[in-house]
């Protein structure tokens, strides 16, 4: 019996999950060393990838910072009604229901160039949507709950009892937080910041739609791969991807790691 | 005083700030569709809901998701109970892959998928021996609503079937049931919820789909365009009002089933 | 620091945790809140710490007002029940948080941090983290670092609760020299009658958001105010109709008296125990109960049942058996009045003057 679940899983896991990782990376070398270094190195690529490299380090530190306060919030503010609360905690998982599509779909309407806000901006010469900021906002929606997850059950297991007795103690919010509450959420934080990369590097949908691909202005890498297989450039496609999926490889190793440093506090 | 007056402001800074970037990040685009949708004429909400491609889309779209999730339920079930139950080489290995699809972008997925089955690979050349093909078609679209979705239920059932207590199941043993008995009556029981909130989470997620599937479907109208890929059409030919109103539905439907799963896992949690 | 508190009210949604509380507390004073759970003694603490906010009433710390004081400024100190030591950080950084937020300078904090740690009997254990201690040396950090800023006032919410029983005898007297040593105004809470009682200068029941009475433990003891209070402390019996008694029932007594009687004051012997045997009546031995020191003896007479302990040094008597009983006094309240009642008959009649 044993031995046939084991056997079942691990074909699954290898059918699915490795042999379509180790494709790609066969794929990115079909026209050797140099189709795939070409791939990479051509003007569009190199900047699809820094594009990616840009919109993941703003996400990351801008949710990082309203995701935790946000978790704060709705765990520990007294100044939040208790209903309130209930009704902005399943607010938060939103997101997590909206096609990509529709998540860049609702930047447009709400930003685009012809509606209030977007005319406000044009003449300023701010442009939201098919530039970064736009780019930016659509990724900072997808991800918004990954972090404020992470935080909020670590909040509420360690409970306010040390944030209390170090306010009896004379420290006000800023050292308590740091002091006291930082270290327990730590690794749950970076963990969630793992999360948020991935999620960022991989997203497509939402990109796709708000920034108008516009190939060497606001491509982003995953949309690069999308137009190289649309234009049947699949080992171009191939390279990018492989890069893509090394990162991810990557982060999944420090996801299991943060995990399990997270775990150990516990 | 000073000290308290400065920690005043500061806290009324920032519990401003991140309301502000929460309304305007999450609240706002929401109900900004919603309210798109039902701004434009009656009768262009008719024609649209009444246009035959989207509602194919949208039913073609429901119907694979289901099929797909039920896939995941059994393979995830199966999944989770080898990684908790058993001790073996590669374990810790396999529980760390588990996690891939959530790490690695969809676009890539989809390449992938497309690498191995497409006609000339070998997966693809094989199914064509057998009558059917895969890639381009609604096979292909399953395969990438599978592994996109893969860790959901997994995930969701491992930690319940952690928590049962062994305990449990010896008494059941002593008092003569056997082990499939025991299986079915005492552990299955007890991973059900984790079953069911998990496939709901992945139902809606794969609803949700895009970059995956763009790539592997063809997205031919009527058969093998799903609802999140006919929004997309929509938009680059410009009808946002037509694709507002199908995100519009995609939305409720989703929501539904967040709605859903927080209220029972609510439930439980009380009881 | 003297402590006064006026007319203090509390609401936790529809609930009423704290409804007019006033009292006031001297310099030096150990003070006991005692009371059933949930009757509202750990708010009544919690807002004097600062952390909750009253709704309406005055606390005042030494004639000044600090109402508007956050939990950083009252320069109090507080120990939780469940420790809430900082998991993270060293004994030592337990104890040194609240000097090093106040920015003492190094030498003083090393001096300091030795002195509560020589004080608290934990040198040796400097470096090590919490879930390295026992329950008993956690809350002896938890009292270390609370004292370590030199409060003007210590408060503590069932420092034991989370403590064998064992080693809560220990620390309860520990807990008393320290508080007598050092001289702060102390307030704890407790649901623990023999705590109160053994620790306190004076205890306050407080009970459903209300102080009962406030008094030393003997006062208390002796001449309960509140039926609740009565019945609260030590172990008494109920009795529906006090008349039937001996020695309590005659004419002046309005039917419907309800009394309560403690243990202590119920004796039962032989009729040779007695000296004065008339105001004795008897009663049959129902039950008896082995207590570890002592025997819980429930007695019978007539349809009244009363209660009572017997050392294990007397005669054990058998379920079944006719005693009898002097009931000593009772406690006797009705819907308007409360008072203690002493047996009339204990006093011999017939005085016999030589």
């Amino acid at each position: 019996m044993r031995r046939l679940w084991i056997g079942l899983t691990t074909l699954v896991f290898a059918l699915l999950l490795v042999t379509p990782l180790a494709r790609i990376a066969i794929g990115a070398w079909d026209d050797g060393w140099s189709g795939f270094w070409d791939g990479l190195t051509r003007p569009e690529a190199r900047h699809a990838l820094w594009m990616t490299f840009l919109v993941v380090v703003v996400v990351t530190a801008v949710n990082a910072l309203f995701g935790v306060m946000m978790a704060m919030y709705l765990v520990r503010a007294g100044w939040l009604g208790k209903r309130l609360k209930q009704l902005l905690n399943s607010i938060v998982d939103l997101p997590f229901a909206v096609s990509p599509v529709i998540g860049g779909l609702m930047i447009v309407l709400l930003l685009g160039p012809d509606t209030v806000i977007g005319s406000l901006l044009d003449p300023l010469g701010v442009k939201v949507v098919y530039a970064f900021p736009g780019m930016v906002i659509a990724t900072l929606f997808v991800t918004f709950p990954l972090i404020v997850r992470e935080v909020m059950p670590v909040l509420q297991e360690i409970g306010s009892q040390q944030e209390e007795a170090a306010a009896t103690l004379g420290a006000y919010a800023w050292t308590t937080f740091w002091r006291v509450t930082w270290p327990s959420i730590r690794w749950s934080v970076i963990y969630g910041v793992v999360l948020t990369v991935a999620r960022a590097i991989g997203e497509f949908g939402a990109v796709l739609v708000v920034s108008g691909n516009i190939m060497g202005k606001t491509q982003t890498a995953t949309n690069l791969v999308y137009q190289d297989v649309e234009n049947f450039n699949l080992t171009a496609a191939n390279a990018v991807a492989l890069v893509l999926a090394a990162s991810s490889i990557l982060l999944l190793l420090f996801m299991e790691w943060a995990k399990s440093r997270k775990e150990r506090q516990a | 005083m000073t000290h308290v007056l400065q920690s005043r402001w500061w806290s009324w800074g920032f519990r401003s700030a991140v309301m502000l970037y929460f309304l305007v990040l999450i609240v706002l685009p929401i109900a900004g569709v919603y309210g798109q949708s039902l701004s434009g004429s009656w009768a262009g909400l008719r024609d649209t809901l009444t246009e035959p491609l989207a509602w194919k889309a949208v039913v073609l779209t429901i119907k694979l998701a289901l099929i797909a999730t039920a896939i995941n339920a059994l393979l995830g079930t199966m999944a989770a109970w080898t990684l908790v139950r058993y001790r073996f080489p590669g374990r810790s290995l396999l529980n760390s892959l588990v996690d891939l699809p959530f790490a690695l972008p969809t676009a890539v997925a989809g390449l992938m998928i497309l690498l191995l089955l497409g006609p000339r690979s070998p997966v693809g050349q094989w199914a064509e021996s057998l009558g059917f093909t895969i890639l381009f078609h609604q096979p292909a679209i399953v395969v990438a609503m599978v592994f996109v979705t893969f860790p959901f239920v997994i995930r969701a059932v491992q930690p319940l079937l952690e928590e049962l207590d062994r305990a449990e199941e010896e008494a059941s043993y002593t008092l003569g049931a056997s082990r499939a008995k025991t299986f079915f009556r005492v552990i299955l029981p007890s991973m059900v919820p984790g079953i069911a909130s998990g496939s709901m989470l992945a139902f809606s997620r794969a609803l949700a789909e895009f970059g995956a599937v763009v790539l592997v479907a063809g997205n031919i109208p009527g058969r093998t365009m799903v609802a999140s890929v006919y929004i997309y059409g929509e938009i680059e030919s410009g009808n946002p009002a037509g694709a507002t109103i199908v995100s519009v539905l995609l939305l409720t439907l989703s929501f539904a089933i967040l709605w859903t799963v927080n209220h029972v896992q609510m439930r439980r949690n009380a009881g | 620091m003297n402590v006064e508190v006026r007319n203090l009210h509390k609401t936790f949604g529809t609930f009423q945790a704290v409804r007019d509380v006033s009292f006031t507390i001297e310099q030096g004073q150990l003070i006991g809140l005692l009371g059933p759970s949930g009757g509202g003694k750990t708010s009544i603490l919690r807002m004097l710490a600062g952390l909750e906010t009253p709704d309406s009433g005055d606390i005042l710390f030494q004639g000044a007002r600090v109402n508007d004081l956050p939990p950083q400024e009252r320069g109090i100190g507080f120990v939780f029940q469940n420790y809430a030591l900082f998991k993270h950080m060293t004994v030592e950084g337990n104890i040194a948080f609240g000097l090093e937020v106040k920015k003492w300078p190094k030498a003083r904090m090393k001096e300091r941090v030795a002195e509560l740690l020589e004080l608290t009997g934990l040198k040796g254990f400097e470096k090590r983290y919490p879930h390295q201690l026992s329950g008993g040396q956690r809350q002896r950090v938890a009292f270390a670092r609370a004292l370590a800023p030199e409060p003007r006032l210590l408060l503590l919410d069932e420092p034991f609760a989370a403590i064998d029983a064992k080693i809560r005898q220990e620390l309860r007297n520990w807990l008393r020299e320290m508080i007598d040593r050092l001289g702060i105004t102390s307030i704890f809470v407790t649901h623990d009658q023999d705590e109160a009682i053994e620790v306190a200068d004076e205890i306050m029941i407080i009970n459903q958001g209300r102080v009962e009475q406030k008094g030393t433990p003997w006062d208390i003891y002796r001449n309960p105010e509140t039926p609740f209070v009565a019945e609260f402390i030590g172990e008494s019996t109920f009795v529906e109709d006090v008349g039937q008694l001996r020695g309590f029932g005659d004419g002046g007594l309005r039917s419907g008296t309800k009394a309560l009687i403690r243990p202590e004051y119920v004796e039962i012997g032989r009729e040779s125990d007695f000296p004065l045997l008339s105001a004795t009546e008897k009663g049959t031995i129902r039950r008896l109960q082995f207590r570890g020191s002592e025997w819980l003896v429930e007695v019978e007479i007539g349809s009244v049942k009363l209660v009572t302990y017997r050392s294990l040094e007397k005669e054990v008597f058998q379920p079944g058996e006719e005693v009898r009983v002097l009931v000593h006094r009772a406690y006797l309240f009705n819907d308007s009045d409360c008072w203690i009642m002493e047996n009339r008959l204990k006093e011999d009649p017939m005085p016999v003057f030589i």
